[in-house]
């Protein structure tokens, strides 16, 4: 609930109070707030699965490595399409606090579309490994490897569904602040996500070469 | 269709289980009964179930937690029982395959199903009326929160009568719980019960972690609240940052079982002591998520039964949060015979003992509150004296199992259950009794019976010692835990000793039921009519007993800690001097306020949780994908639903305070 937000900085001698003693914060900060913290939480589960990755990825078990199988050509391309939809997420968020249908639209299904060819690419990436025989069953490290990438794949497709539904809100309910408030936490975990997919990159693909 | 769900699941041939499914199916039903004939399903619909209102909320959990205690409890006398029979040829009479269900059950109901829910029960019903606000910060995801947790404990309890429960120990360690090793459901009932309730205790976390920081009384600062705050912004700080871990976790786990990856298996580069390492690195937070709001409590009670401000307030809240950080940095002295370089057990054990220092502190600090105090003998400060001397003497039996070398002779044995339950009992058992005892009045409007309250203690406290003392003894004989029978007649004795203390513990549980009914009966004879039946120290003494559902009319302003001790002593003085003037002066101003509307969507998401849970173990498909639909309707419903708050005129607040006359007085 949002109680009555005190909004007062100044006290009754014209002393300016603390911002820890102004009362109940207003419903927009406690929602961003908690979500801040939500996507903390996420972002341990992530950590959870980088340990178990790092722990892992020489547990081949006489299988390939992390050199012998990432295709990193594909994998820059997902990683352009998901850092552009974060731009473009960003664009779909101004419009959106502007209170510019259009505009919203757009980059909302711009943000889509680019998702979506992340996943297109992550699946193809998946299911060639699959069949050339290295599924996640293989080894230790593909077992990994398929956990943590697939987790943040899961990530982005309930992000996908999430914007759809976003979509939905704005057709029947309008810009209100409600739904603006919505936007801007989907936002945050978009751009949460990219941040995940950094480190994916950076420690899976990236980290192969050395192996 | 029903997956793997057959007639072989129900316990037909094991009379002591279904005995048990049978006496549980009638209890549920003749409830169900009951409350049909008696016309109260409105009432609990409108009232409870569907309701958003945190101290309902509260009593939820609590009731949650004692009757999970009572079933909890069974499996201790079963197993205290049949150690007390099973020497040398005699074999008792639990089977190896149920012993070892029944000491996997007891461990993991004890800790998440009674020890989690009275603990977030006690912060559900007490930290908004101490920071003086209205609400969470998200009282429809605290009903959600709460219904998670009833799945899990609906599931668990299911297991009982549909198919198994793991045998595999409360923290199913692999490779034993691997699917090669563990084929039955009974290991995928713990982990689906623990998916879902874990959840909800995430989701509690973070919706207690904004309330705390985002919403308190004006001029409440940090340095302003009082300890039980504090106590549960570190506990819930705790359980944002953990409890993913364990999710994370059990869904690699899962993977293993299900899908055939090779995370914690022996073959294929799978490593089980990755589980043990992980697991623990949840475990030993959930240890301080526990304990630090018993701590809490005891802050409060020891403060206002010496009728003294707190000794050491900041010195508290740094040694709370130093444990908060430690908490992190000790996980490995749970496997310290893992096989790790000698420097890397000497850190972990040094940590480990560094713990023993803000603790300590802590410690001191209420033997310095108490010091000079005007002590009042209630049934509360018991608990925290009974506490203090209990709590130290775990905690020594820690910091000896702290030292490498003295745990590689004494792990897995007898002795590190004594030390566990030293601290757990005497620790986090006695800090809910005592905060149940003391925040009653509070929720209901009248106090417990002290005579009865005085009785259960004692019984608690002598059953303890006289249940785990022997404990001790038998570990540095050599007993090891999770032992269905043993060789050595000169253990006999302690055994039974140890049970005559179970039943003693028994008896104080079932003298706790004849309290509550015995209280309530003669409820008109101890009604509590200001609101303040301890003389408190804290803002929640300040509004009516029970409290309305906007907890407080007017926002109350707070100048310091203990702010409504001072507030007591202010008017006290301004009293004496010009009454009228002052009461002219500080005539409340009441304004229409809004409070959330009670929601459905955290009961009916959790009823489907349970078909899901359902379906998953049983490998029902169907009925898998039919929950997720279900529970995605149920979010999509509530995302549309726009009329969430109703409004409540500033009348019908005046009104509410005129009625209660005892608290003009004290405003």
């Amino acid at each position: 609930m949002s109680a009555g937000v005190n909004t007062a900085v100044l006290d009754a001698h014209g002393r300016p109070i603390p911002l820890s003693e102004r009362g109940p914060a207003s419903t927009w900060s406690m929602i961003s707030f908690g979500f801040w913290l939500f996507l903390l939480s996420d972002i341990v589960i992530f950590a959870s699965l980088f340990a178990t990755y790092a722990v892992l990825s020489n547990a081949t078990a006489g299988g390939p490595g992390g050199g012998d199988i990432f295709e990193l050509k594909g994998v820059f391309i997902e990683t352009c399409c998901l850092l552009a939809s974060s731009f473009t997420c960003g664009l779909m968020l101004i419009a959106a606090r502007r209170r510019q249908l259009r505009q919203f639209y757009l980059w909302a299904v711009v943000t889509w579309v680019l998702g979506a060819a992340f996943i297109g690419l992550e699946v193809t990436e998946f299911s060639d490994l699959v069949a050339k025989g290295f599924g996640p069953t293989h080894s230790a490290f593909l077992s990994a490897f398929f956990t943590l990438v697939g987790t943040h794949g899961c990530h982005v497709s309930s992000g996908l569904l999430w914007l759809l539904v976003m979509m939905a809100q704005v057709a029947t309910l309008g810009l209100r602040t409600t739904v603006v408030r919505r936007l801007f936490c989907f936002s945050l975990f978009w751009h949460a996500l990219d941040l995940v997919w950094i480190g994916v990159f950076t420690i899976v693909y990236l980290g192969s070469l050395h192996v | 269709m029903l997956g793997k769900l057959t007639w072989a699941a129900i316990p037909f041939n094991q009379p002591i289980p279904l005995v048990t499914s049978i006496i549980l199916v009638i209890g549920i039903v003749s409830l169900l009964a009951l409350i049909t004939i008696k016309g109260w399903w409105s009432y609990l619909w409108n009232e409870w179930i569907t309701s958003t209102d945190h101290k309902r909320i509260g009593v939820m959990y609590m009731v949650l937690g004692l009757v999970m205690l009572l079933r909890g409890f069974a499996d201790a006398l079963m197993m205290r029982a049949q150690l007390a029979l099973a020497q040398g040829n005699a074999t008792g009479f639990l089977p190896p395959e149920h012993y070892d269900q029944i000491f996997s059950a007891h461990g993991t109901i004890m800790i998440f199903f009674v020890a989690m829910p009275f603990v977030i029960g006690l912060m559900n019903f007490a930290v908004p009326l101490q920071l003086g606000v209205r609400d969470v910060a998200f009282p429809v995801l605290n009903s959600v929160s709460f219904w998670l947790t009833a799945s899990g404990v609906l599931l668990v309890n299911v297991s009982l009568v549909v198919g198994e429960f793991a045998k595999t120990g409360w923290l199913v360690y692999p490779p034993l719980s691997e699917l090669a090793y563990s084929p039955g459901v009974g290991v995928d009932y713990y982990l689906w019960s623990l998916q879902i309730s874990g959840l909800g205790t995430l989701l509690t976390g973070i919706n207690f972690t904004t309330t705390i920081l985002k919403m308190r009384a004006p001029g409440m600062s940090y340095m302003r609240m009082p300890v039980f705050c504090w106590t549960a912004l570190a506990s819930n700080l705790l359980i944002v940052a953990a409890f993913p871990i364990l999710t994370a976790t059990f869904a690699l786990l899962l993977l293993d079982r299900y899908c055939g990856f090779h995370f914690f298996t022996p073959d294929l580069g799978g490593n089980p002591m990755m589980y043990i390492n992980l697991i623990w690195c949840w475990g030993h937070p959930e240890v301080y998520i526990l304990i630090l709001p018993a701590f809490g409590v005891f802050s409060e009670v020891i403060a206002t039964f010496s009728s003294k401000p707190l000794f050491g307030y900041h010195s508290m809240v740094v040694a709370t949060m130093a444990i908060c950080v430690l908490s992190f940095l000790v996980w490995l002295h749970h496997f310290f015979t893992m096989g790790a370089s000698a420097d890397v057990n000497a850190f972990f054990g040094i940590m480990t003992m560094v713990i023993a220092v803000p603790t300590g502190v802590k410690v001191f600090n209420w033997l310095f509150t108490m010091y000079g105090g005007s002590i009042r003998f209630t049934v509360p400060i018991h608990w925290a004296l009974g506490f203090m001397v209990t709590f130290v003497l775990g905690g020594l039996s820690g910091v000896l199992l702290a030292v490498p070398p003295a745990d590689f002779v004494l792990h897995n044995s007898l002795f590190l259950i004594a030390h566990f339950h030293n601290v757990i009992i005497g620790g986090v058992v006695f800090g809910v009794v005592a905060g149940y005892t003391y925040w009653f009045p509070k929720a209901f409007g009248f106090t417990l019976d002290e005579t009865l309250g005085k009785a259960v203690f004692w019984c608690w406290f002598f059953g303890f010692y006289l249940a785990f003392m022997p404990l001790y003894v038998l570990g540095i004989m050599g007993a090891t835990r999770r032992m269905q029978h043993y060789a050595d007649p000169s253990w006999q004795p302690y055994m039974i000793v140890a049970l005559g203390g179970a039943v003693l513990i028994f008896i104080g549980i079932c003298l706790m039921v004849v309290q509550l009914w015995w209280s309530i009966r003669t409820r008109e004879q101890r009604r509590d009519l200001t609101g303040d039946p301890w003389n408190g120290r804290t803002l929640e003494w300040g509004t009516a007993s029970p409290p309305p559902s906007w907890n407080y009319a007017v926002e109350p302003h707070v100048n310091g800690i203990d702010a409504f001790w001072a507030v007591k002593t202010k008017n006290r003085e301004l009293h004496k001097v010009a009454e009228s003037r002052y009461e002219a002066e500080h005539q409340p101003h009441y304004e229409t306020i809004h409070m959330p509307k009670r929601s459905a969507t955290g009961f009916i998401s959790a009823f489907f949780a349970v078909f899901l849970g359902f379906g998953l173990i049983w490998h029902i498909w169907w009925l898998v994908i039919l929950g997720i639909i279900a529970c995605l309707a149920v979010l999509l419903r509530q995302a549309w639903d726009m009329d969430r708050d109703q409004f409540i005129d500033a009348a019908e607040l005046e009104d509410f305070d005129r009625r209660h006359p005892g608290l003009g007085a004290q405003r």
